[in-house]
């Protein structure tokens, strides 16, 4: 309860004092889509720090995490944002589902509870985004409804969006599928985990700004 | 006399609920969600003619996230949407399409929305929806 406050009282007071020309630019997708690998490679390439724990585990981020003016260069120009990182979206969790990677019965109810708050925090975050990154895991099936629901959800309040369909090192990754699946949206193939085409993804990624300013 | 053995299972039966659109028409996105829930909740799958706005499928995701740990045996849900993907980047047929929704609502689609407890996985693509049920 304390936490949804101190959430809700941090985004309206973020609201009222919001500096002109910030852009808050979030990270969405489905779990183990690799949304904090490439936060971190940003925050790496841009600031010389990590931003989050990777791991194989699912839902491993549980809450919202924040780097404030994060400065990328292109050409001689400079643009700014706010790095926000989401927990992924399901529709389901099985704290079963946290046994297998060893946990105890208690550690993977407790880290279940945890992960469906982070998804109704990621879901409610969605209205302050000005920009966001679609992470998509090209190894697998595109089409599965957390995607369309995001960007369903996204083209509804007209935010500028940038899918990336990462792990594109991994021999089943097929960014055709992700294009053929989602063809009214700009692609850039990556793997955050290899640094695999980061150049273009930050071509993107200034362009993407500059539209959400 | 003898009393004859009651052949019925004691496994529970799968349920369809087919759902017209005609059903959610005229729901506001609080009862639509109450309404796909209740029938949900009771170990149902739902067949919708149409599909819900991007805003009910997430206040869903909520709502059942907000139910996990709170109802005994609830793990979420599984749902899925095929809609008649006709050419809509021409100018023409994206009026048309926007009209015909304005008139009738989201009915070119069919979306299947069941309980993880009983649909395990449901894999789509843009022609068909793929159900794998758990075992009972």
């Amino acid at each position: 309860m304390i936490k949804i406050i101190r959430n809700f009282a941090r985004r309206v007071f973020s609201g009222i004092f919001k500096k002109k020309g910030e852009v808050k630019l979030g990270f969405y997708g489905s779990p183990n889509a690799g949304k904090t690998s490439l936060a971190n490679a940003i925050c790496q390439d841009w600031l010389g720090e990590d931003l989050g724990t990777v791991s194989k585990v699912p839902h491993e981020t549980r809450e919202i995490q924040v780097k404030e003016k994060v400065v990328i260069e292109k050409d001689g120009k400079k643009v700014e944002f706010k790095l926000i990182d989401t927990p992924g979206i399901a529709t389901k969790i099985d704290f079963e589902d946290f046994l297998k990677f060893g946990m105890k019965k208690k550690e993977a109810q407790g880290r279940a509870k945890e992960a469906t708050q982070g998804i109704i925090e990621s879901i409610k975050w969605l209205d302050d985004m000005d920009a966001v990154i679609v992470l998509i895991d090209a190894s697998i099936n595109p089409y599965s409804q957390v995607n369309i629901t995001i960007l369903g959800n996204l083209a509804a309040r007209k935010i500028p969006v940038l899918v990336v369909a990462n792990k594109i090192d991994l021999k089943k990754a097929d960014i055709k599928k992700v294009q053929g699946a989602f063809p009214e949206y700009e692609v850039v193939g990556i793997s955050a985990k290899t640094g695999d085409n980061m150049e273009e993804f930050y071509e993107e990624l200034f362009k993407l700004i500059k539209k959400a300013k | 006399m003898v009393k004859k053995k009651k052949s019925r299972s004691k496994k529970a039966d799968l349920t369809i609920h087919f759902m017209p659109y005609s059903e959610i028409a005229h729901e506001d996105t609080i009862h639509r969600i109450k309404k796909i829930m209740g029938i949900v909740l009771a170990n149902r799958i739902i067949i919708l003619q149409g599909k819900l706005r991007p805003e009910e499928e997430t206040r869903l995701i909520e709502n059942s996230m907000t139910l996990i740990g709170n109802i005994k045996g609830f793990q979420g849900i599984e749902i899925a949407t095929v809609s008649n993907e006709e050419d809509t980047h021409s100018l023409f047929n994206r009026i048309r399409h926007n009209i015909a929704r304005i008139l009738i609502g989201e009915q070119d689609a069919i979306t299947i929305i069941g309980p993880a407890t009983v649909v395990k996985e449901m894999k789509q693509d843009p022609k068909k929806i793929e159900l794998m049920l758990n075992k009972r």
